[in-house]
């Protein structure tokens, strides 16, 4: 085959740009390669960064308990205070607008009185907003922390037992897949949302796993036929051992990447929940729910419409670009974009054993 | 067989389970038990009888699931609903609006999605990648009442003030035109030179063509006329031919300029008929007979393979007929505007259809429906199709890396059939089955819809159903989603064994 001048060169740099690469994962461990490949998505860094930030102001800033502890919040005002109205400097005829004032060169720079506004009666909208963030980020995790485990462990002892045991747990969850989420959720929410934000997402846990479940099975159906787990169990190691030490390891990129997924999910299926009137109930605050009293506020008020919103797209837009770079991260056969920086070393290189 | 055994299992099981957790999620006769009403004695006692309350919900569910089975005879009785209506006859009210939302939706989201799918894939690590990735992550965390109401001060308030004096202003004339001057010149990429040509080229044609249609009012009274029909027709046979068979084949090029040629002659015959009296028969028919006029043409302009000539023809000549149809909707977009009821701020917020129309034309009513469809699917469309992009291009990619692709390019195959031939049927396969999973779960997203937009569908009902603790009515609604998406799943295994000829389906071990 006859290859063009610029053709050769090419491949050239392509073995050379291939050997940069793979010195890049030589002497690393498995979890060091992906934490680094991780590393290097710049989205997700951006995205783990927004939500740590949010993380943090939203637990902070107003009062959150769990059980017997309460954090105090360092916001001067409480979802229950009502102070007075402010309308001075409100466009039009609206009352309770917000203060934020993201222009640095303004005088009112800062969060000032009420940085998110008010609502109807005079609450603060900044508590209620952190406070339904809170609501919304503690439902998500709880969603996940129990799908995610219930799912694994399902699906661990489906692939890794086969036989009759798989087909059992296999129905059960055809049984319960067959079922809307929005459905079953509204039937829970419906009767668990008067409880307690952390209640209702317990008993969405307990039905959220099935997707998860299944492809948890599908991956250990594969792994367990591997030549390790032969090799483990000639050597004597235990079923729990192969399942904990051999298979459990290989398969922990697709469960972390699915639960981040899952949790995305979560954030909207609560927020939908509470706005159709099934998820979090009032007095309790929730991001759909604030959305759902405020939707025909929005000519006259836009921004109770908009904070509220604005968190929720945040929050389940960062963990949807963690699930990505965790996906990347783990997946063995994505190779990294060759940088111009790249190129030019992998020429350089050529060069030099050119000259050599 | 023994697959359907297992299906008509797991609905019994899953509809036991939900059945039994509705039935102890709360009491439906709660409020007339406590209630001061001196005939609530009477009521409550009839409405146990009615709805057979005392029987234990276990046993209560096998007397719901008589009336199921009893279905498979013709007398199909979900029970009755709290005010006493039989929930079959609410049910076949309501399904069909549903199916109008879902479909349309679905479909669109779906040819875009795979469209905008194969375009990242083939432009893999380009800008344009990168922006629409972008965006397909930010549509994935929308909720879609956020959304839904976001459209509708945006698209419909801020679009019907337009309409008022329908001038687009320079400003935006410029804004459109780099957004689909850039849009264009990411999905054609190639060197940077090409890059600022057709980045050029695109931004003086469109601010050319809004500017004009400016100048000629067409906003108000959009039309395409029998110019551009024609002119657009031409285009559509070559594009079908370029990108179905290549256009070194010219028996298909032929065929599919033929029928441009018939829509152009039988333009005007078409308006008298549409105007004279319409309705689907007649639509339907025309559909038939556009079909029936492509397989003659192909046959006689082409000697051999013929049955390929035959579909880009037909494909060719349904787009132009469609055309067609898009060109008659225009003309009724003016009429439509001056109606009453309407008062030119055509875009609806809210319901299915304009209660104050008076009109039956068929083009009138098509259009009013089409209108109140409009906002709906959009926001369907935004929320789904984010995921059929993510999917198809991550088939495609995975596919593009196959040996198979590399042999094809090495056999020197041109790069249209290496994709279209080898790469795109290969990704039709898991998408099929995803697709069809999915339409059964797009159910679930039209109960929000059709609550932000107050469509009296499944959504309302459902929602009915979970307030009023109407167990009948939740069940009936369950027994529509969860069947059809069992029956989704079972499609979605023969159509996999039907398009994979490696997997059989129950073909022994």
């Amino acid at each position: 085959m006859i290859f063009k001048r610029k053709e050769v060169a090419e491949l050239g740099i392509d073995a050379a740009e291939n050997a940069i690469l793979n010195q890049e994962v030589v002497g690393l461990s498995q979890r060091q390669i992906v934490l680094a490949r991780f590393f290097r998505h710049r989205a997700a860094m951006i995205s783990i960064v927004l939500l740590v930030v949010l993380v943090l102001i939203v637990f902070s800033a107003v009062d959150f308990s769990l059980g017997p502890i309460t954090l105090h919040g360092w916001w001067k005002y409480s979802i229950i205070d009502t102070p007075d109205l402010i309308t001075k400097g409100c466009p039009g005829f609206s009352i309770g607008c917000p203060t934020l004032t993201l222009n640095p060169f303004s005088s009112h720079f800062g969060l000032g009185e009420h940085p998110f506004g008010q609502d109807d009666v005079g609450h603060d909208y900044f508590a209620l907003v952190m406070r339904g963030a809170q609501r919304s980020m503690l439902v998500t995790l709880i969603i996940g922390f129990l799908a995610g485990t219930i799912g694994t462990i399902i699906g661990s002892i489906a692939g890794f037992y086969r036989g009759r045991i798989d087909n059992v747990l296999m129905r059960f969850v055809d049984f319960l897949i067959t079922i809307p989420s929005i459905i079953i959720g509204s039937v829970i929410g419906y009767h668990f949302g008067n409880l307690g934000a952390s209640f209702l997402a317990f008993y969405l846990g307990l039905f959220a796993w099935t997707g998860l479940s299944r492809l948890v099975r599908g991956e250990f159906l594969t792994l367990r036929e591997r030549d390790f787990v032969d090799a483990a169990r000639v050597a004597g190691a235990s079923n729990r051992r192969i399942i904990f030490k051999h298979i459990l390891p290989n398969a922990v990129g697709v469960i972390i990447v699915s639960v981040t997924l899952l949790m995305s999910g979560a954030i909207l299926l609560e927020t939908a929940l509470s706005y159709l009137g099934f998820g979090v109930v009032a007095p309790d605050v929730s991001l759909g729910l604030l959305i759902s009293k405020y939707q025909d506020a929005f000519t006259t008020r836009p921004w109770l419409f908009w904070y509220p919103g604005f968190f929720i797209v945040s929050i389940a837009l960062s963990i949807n670009f963690i699930g990505d770079g965790l996906r990347d991260a783990f997946d063995p056969r994505q190779r990294r974009r060759i940088s111009k920086r790249d190129r030019a070393r992998a020429s350089e290189i050529k060069r030099e054993r050119e000259a050599i | 067989m023994r697959r359907l055994g297992t299906l008509v299992v797991i609905l019994f099981g899953s509809s036991f389970l939900l059945y039994n957790l509705t039935a102890i999620s709360g009491d439906p006769t709660e409020n007339l038990r406590f209630s001061t009403d001196p005939k609530a004695a009477y009521q409550l006692h009839s409405l146990i009888r009615q709805l057979q309350l005392d029987v234990p919900p276990p046993l209560r569910y096998f007397l719901w699931l008589k009336g199921i089975v009893a279905g498979l005879v013709g007398k199909l009785d979900m029970g009755l609903t709290r005010d006493g209506h039989a929930v079959t006859t609410r049910l076949i009210q309501a399904i069909p609006t549903t199916f109008r939302l879902v479909t349309i939706a679905a479909l669109i989201a779906l040819v875009l999605g795979i469209i905008l799918g194969i375009i990242t894939a083939l432009r893999q690590y380009s800008r344009f990648d990168y922006v629409v990735t972008f965006f397909s992550f930010l549509m994935f965390s929308l909720p879609i009442f956020w959304v839904a109401v976001l459209l509708k001060q945006f698209l419909a308030i801020r679009f019907n003030d337009f309409l008022a004096n329908a001038k687009i202003p320079p400003l935006w004339i410029l804004v459109f035109a780099t957004v689909t001057a850039v849009f264009w010149a990411g999905v054609i990429g190639g060197e940077r030179k090409r890059f600022y040509r057709v980045l050029g080229t695109a931004f003086a044609s469109s601010a050319v063509a809004l500017e004009s249609l400016n100048l000629l009012n067409w906003y108000s009274n959009p039309r395409l006329g029998i110019f551009v029909t024609s002119i657009a027709s031409v285009g559509i046979a070559f594009g079908t031919t370029a990108v179905s068979v290549g256009l070194e084949m010219k028996s298909a090029l032929k065929a599919s300029l033929a029928m441009a040629g018939v829509t152009t002659i039988l333009y005007y015959p078409l308006q008298t008929l549409f105007n004279h009296d319409t309705n689907f028969k007649v639509l339907s028919g025309l559909v038939i007979l556009t079909v029936l006029t492509a397989i003659g043409f192909s046959r006689y302009f082409a000697k051999i393979d013929r049955r390929v000539v035959t579909r880009t023809t037909i494909i060719s000549g349904l787009f132009m007929g469609f055309l067609v149809f898009i060109d008659r909707m225009m003309q009724t977009w003016g009429p439509y505007n001056q109606m009453e009821g309407v008062n030119g701020r055509p875009i609806p917020t809210i319901g299915e259809g304009n209660p104050q129309l008076t009109s039956h034309d068929f083009w009138i009513t098509t259009l009013d429906r089409g209108v109140h469809l409009f906002l709906p699917t959009i926001a369907l469309t935004l929320i789904s199709f984010a995921g059929y992009i993510r999917f198809s291009r991550g088939t495609l990619l995975e596919v593009l890396n196959q040996d198979y692709i590399r042999t094809a390019r090495a056999k020197g195959l041109s790069e249209r059939t290496v994709i279209v031939r080898h790469a795109l049927r290969n990704t039709m396969i898991p998408l099929t089955t995803i697709i069809v999973v999915d339409l059964a779960g797009i159910i679930g997203g039209a109960i929000i819809t059709e609550r932000v937009f107050g469509w009296h569908g499944m959504g309302t009902l459902f929602n009915e159903a979970i307030n009023t603790l109407d167990l009948n009515l939740l069940m009936g609604v369950f027994f529509c989603t969860a069947s059809l998406s069992v029956l989704a799943n079972l499609v979605a295994d023969l159509l996999y064994s039907a398009l994979d000829p490696r997997i059989r389906v129950g073909g022994g071990k």
